[in-house]
């Protein structure tokens, strides 16, 4: 760790060797900070941090359903304060887990990492831009975003009905999530989840003007990289989207401590709206999730096989229908809660529709690798460990589409394994090759190729492992959301939690990576993956200087990405 | 469990894919439409037997020992990767799509991206490929590959679209209607046909465990008792291969009433009631568990559906007080002229949102 005085020394070095860079000093860099760059690095620090809690969490439980019975929810209730915990306080502990698990990956590791980290560091730089539109608004968001997983920590240890903390699902569905639950620990989770919510909303502002306002002369939005073109996409979906949850939730809170009834049919409310409100912004979130990584893998599969993008309109198109048709398929999440038999069969097939423009994806990457040269560095492996992956995600989704097979699929390990292959293996994998094909261009230093390769390889084996069973579990009729199962879903279990034992060791993998590259790693080229990366971020430094293309590049006719 | 065991499951996984495969060679459309009656085939020898001991009883008015579960039917099996055994029209037209349509579709999806992804290892690595192709359009191929999925997709819709048409398909005038109702943490499931009595299901404690259920035994205390987590102490009864009427609410939470075996999956949602038909085609003891998350024992509600011959249901149904049989309906007669609509002259129900058009 850097000393106050040693930075301080840095930093007069700093201004020895780039005196225009202007760096502020610690406190205003990095608690005041302005620049797409800095907030981009503290929203991945961020995103590493909450991974690690969230992935924690997931560990906490794939030990408690390595066998049935439960075996550690009474020491973890513990943890969060109970004092000799009744039963049913220990079982609460367990839908704690699973709703801090859910929101913290979605909202506080893959969202920030994807949409604030590499999003605010590379649509500045692939669009040629000297910055975000509105830098201080960009440093609200990650405050905010910051508070939000803050708020969102507290909730675990104050009451929340059985035990301390939201016990709800990630759902937060009422009435569980209204009269089901006293005390301030729902409360807690809601706020934190208007925090990030807004801390979003305005990130997705701050895209959408940069995008549209800021692109150097002559790029055209027809000549984006395809990394802009996803980022431009999610930003609308956030934008359309997360007001609807806010509304949502906000009515959960007069609920909960105003008296007012909007989910509660005892008062003239239905709690089937707030499912309905909750999974208009819930389905294209997951498109939020995953689309930035489309954006990351197009880049890198273009990058190793020395070749442009095939199909580049229909791939930004194709991730433009993702989005829109993306906002008309939420019912497919509320099969079992007694949908008319016409909703259910246009659902059905209007959630079927999705699988078209996913598959022009899928393929358009098969025809950018085919006639190309390829080198299997480390993006590379893993953005091929994607497409796999995602593939796998994707045709259980077209069976989980089908409304009359979701209603033996719906709430089982089925579903669990379906998200998790698109989630776990999809976005994660894709963030996993973007902070390899993208590291050495923030960090200055380059990684070992051979630790990125082991990383990929264990990481790759215990995924699958922990989540492949799955798939057999849920057709065999496990429910989501069990801390305990008959034991005749013992076997696979079993087979999961071997295999989160192997995915952890693989980040241990990724940890000394990353110490290896700030201590004895080289340092990075400006184009250390060579002539098949051709955006504008590989025309600048390793790391990029503080203020960038303070003159504007000027993008000719012939560079089409 | 040991590694090889694990070795061995996913051995069997492999074959199980290699088998669906095959399946879709050799596939023919199961008859959905087919007269429940004359299609039911035997019933396995243990629930025959247990059938027998039941009608042995059932001659003394009111008396009824539950019966005994067969192990694999109607519950899980430990290692097994695909769909549990159904025993409902619904349920065996279900799994043939997911067995015989989707299955194999989605395999060969996987093995296609699969072996692609090989052949540009193999084929256009850098040492066998040093130049790149510059290509990057093929307006065929885009085309191709656009509408291919198209034409993929319309092949499931149409008998997917079928099994939804089909699992709505409304209860025919004067069949049973059993009213189930979910609570923290116990279902209760009320029979107003038969007198308006009410049968609560808890499950029953696990040995070894913290008490679950104050006054509820423990599992295996019984010849009959079946899987722990999953047996309760009062089982659902109904009579089997008749169409039965659940209307299925919730007193505090969203619960769901979930049997896989029966493909048989609704929410219990408060304010509510959500109407389905259930037709059980054989004599047994099916499992499920609640399906929607009601707070600390959501994984200890499960429900047991115990489906008997007529005759034998009757005589359950009078060994509760004010259990009266339901004389003068004829659910087979009725079947024939389904019913246009829910019938409004009994159990209205004021939300049914799954009633067919």
């Amino acid at each position: 760790m850097a000393t106050t005085a040693d930075h301080f020394q840095a930093h007069s070095e700093d201004h020895g060797h780039h005196d225009h860079d202007h760096k502020p000093a610690f406190f205003a860099r990095w608690f005041m900070s302005t620049n797409h760059k800095d907030i981009g690095t503290m929203y991945l620090i961020f995103a590493i941090i909450a991974g690690i809690v969230g992935g924690a969490i997931s560990g906490m439980m794939r030990v408690e359903l390595a066998h049935p019975g439960i075996q550690y929810l009474d020491t973890f209730a513990r943890w969060f304060g109970a004092v000799n915990p009744d039963f049913n306080t220990t079982l609460h502990t367990w839908n704690v887990l699973i709703t801090a698990h859910g929101l913290i990956m979605v909202f506080f590791m893959v969202m920030p990492a994807m949409i604030g980290g590499f999003g605010n560091w590379f649509v500045p730089l692939m669009i040629g831009a000297p910055d975000m539109a509105f830098p201080r608004m960009n440093n609200i968001s990650f405050w905010l975003t910051v508070a939000g997983f803050f708020s969102l920590m507290c909730s675990a240890f104050v009451p929340g009905g059985t035990g301390n903390g939201a016990g709800t699902g990630w759902t937060v569905y009422a009435p569980l999530s209204t009269s089901g639950s006293p005390g301030p620990a729902v409360d807690f989770g809601i706020f934190s989840l208007h925090l990030a919510g807004a801390g979003s909303i305005m990130g997705a502002i701050n895209f959408i003007t940069t995008i549209l306002n800021m692109r150097a002369p002559g790029m055209t939005l027809h000549k984006m990289p395809l990394f802009v073109w996803s980022m431009l996409v999610t930003a609308f979906l956030l934008l359309l989207s997360l007001p609807v949850l806010a509304a949502a939730i906000t009515m959960l809170l007069t609920d909960r401590n105003f008296g007012t009834t909007f989910f509660d049919a005892s008062g003239g409310g239905d709690p089937i709206l707030y499912q309905h409100l909750f999974w208009f912004f819930g389905h294209p979130e997951v498109y939020i999730m995953i689309l930035p990584g489309f954006g990351i893998i197009s880049q890198i599969v273009s990058t190793f096989s020395k070749k442009p993008v095939f199909g580049y309109l229909g791939m930004a198109y194709a991730m433009v229908a993702i989005g829109v048709v993306g906002f008309i398929v939420w019912a497919h999440h509320m099969y079992a809660t007694g949908l008319s038999v016409n909703t259910k069969m246009y659902f059905t097939a209007a959630t079927m529709v999705i699988a078209v423009p996913t598959g022009i994806k899928i393929f358009s990457w098969i025809a950018t690798m085919w006639g190309g040269s390829v080198t299997f560095k480390s993006p590379m492996v893993w953005a091929l460990g994607f497409i796999f992956l995602f593939t796998v995600g994707g045709v259980t989704g077209v069976v989980l589409a089908n409304g009359g097979v979701d209603d033996v699929m719906h709430d089982t390990y089925y579903v669990v394994a379906h998200f998790h292959y698109v989630l776990s293996l999809g976005a994660v994998t894709a963030l996993f090759a973007g902070f390899y094909y993208w590291f050495p261009k923030m960090s200055g230093r380059m990684h070992s190729e051979f630790l990125a390769h082991v990383h990929f390889v264990i990481f790759f084996i215990g995924v699958n492992m922990i989540f492949f069973p799955m798939h057999f579990l849920g057709l065999q009729g496990m429910p989501r959301r069990y801390p305990d199962y008959a034991e005749a879903y013992e076997h696979w279990n079993h087979v999961a939690t071997i295999g989160y034992m192997v995915m952890a060791t693989s980040l241990v993998v990724w940890f000394i990576n990353i110490i290896y590259a700030y201590t004895a790693g080289k340092k990075a080229e400006d184009n250390y993956w060579g002539e098949g990366a051709t955006t504008l971020e590989w025309t600048l430094t390793s790391p990029p200087p503080y203020h960038q293309f303070e003159t504007l590049p000027v993008i000719g006719d012939t560079v089409h990405h | 469990m040991t590694f090889g065991k694990t070795i061995h499951g996913l051995g069997q996984a492999i074959g199980g894919l290699g088998l669906s495969v095959a399946g879709l060679l050799t596939a023919v459309v199961p008859a959905f439409a087919q007269d429940a009656a004359s299609s039911a085939p035997a019933a396995p020898s243990a629930l025959a037997t247990g059938a027998a001991q039941g009608a042995a009883v059932a001659s003394g008015a009111g008396s009824y020992t539950p019966m005994k579960p067969v192990e694999g039917i109607g519950m899980p099996i430990d290692g097994a990767y695909g769909l549990q055994t159904q025993f409902s029209k619904t349920g065996e037209y279900g799994e043939w799509i997911h067995d015989i349509i989707l299955m194999p579709i989605i395999t060969a999806i996987c093995v296609l991206v699969l072996a692609l992804l090989v052949v540009i290892a193999v084929r256009f690595n850098r040492r066998r490929n040093p130049v790149a192709s510059k290509t990057s359009h093929n307006t065929l191929l885009e085309v191709v590959w656009t509408l291919v999925p198209v034409l993929i997709l319309i092949g499931i819709a149409v008998p997917s679209i079928d099994l939804i048409a089909k699992q709505y398909k409304p209860a025919p005038e004067g069949a049973l209607t059993i009213k189930v109702t979910g609570n923290q943490w116990f279902w209760t499931y009320g029979y107003p046909d038969n007198g308006d009595f009410e049968v609560i299901s808890n499950m029953l404690n696990i040995p070894g465990q913290p008490v679950i259920n104050n006054g509820v035994r423990e599992v295996g205390s019984k010849p009959w008792d079946g899987p722990s987590h999953l047996e309760v102490d009062n089982r659902m009864v109904v009579p089997v291969g008749e169409p039965i009427r659940l209307q299925i609410t919730a007193a505090d939470v969203i619960h769901s009433f979930a049997v896989p075996s029966l493909w048989f999956k609704l929410d219990a949602v408060p304010g509510r009631i959500n109407e389905k038909v259930l037709v059980v085609e054989k004599p047994g003891v099916y499992y499920g568990q609640c399906s929607e998350l009601c707070g600390a024992k959501h994984g200890y509600m499960p429900i047991a559906v115990e489906a008997l011959p007529r005759a034998q249901y009757n005589a359950w149904v009078l060994t509760h007080a004010g259990g009266a049989i339901d004389t003068g309906k004829k659910p087979a007669a009725a079947a024939a002229t389904p019913a246009p609509a829910a019938d409004a002259s009994e159990a209205p129900a004021p939300d049914a949102t799954a009633e067919a058009e």
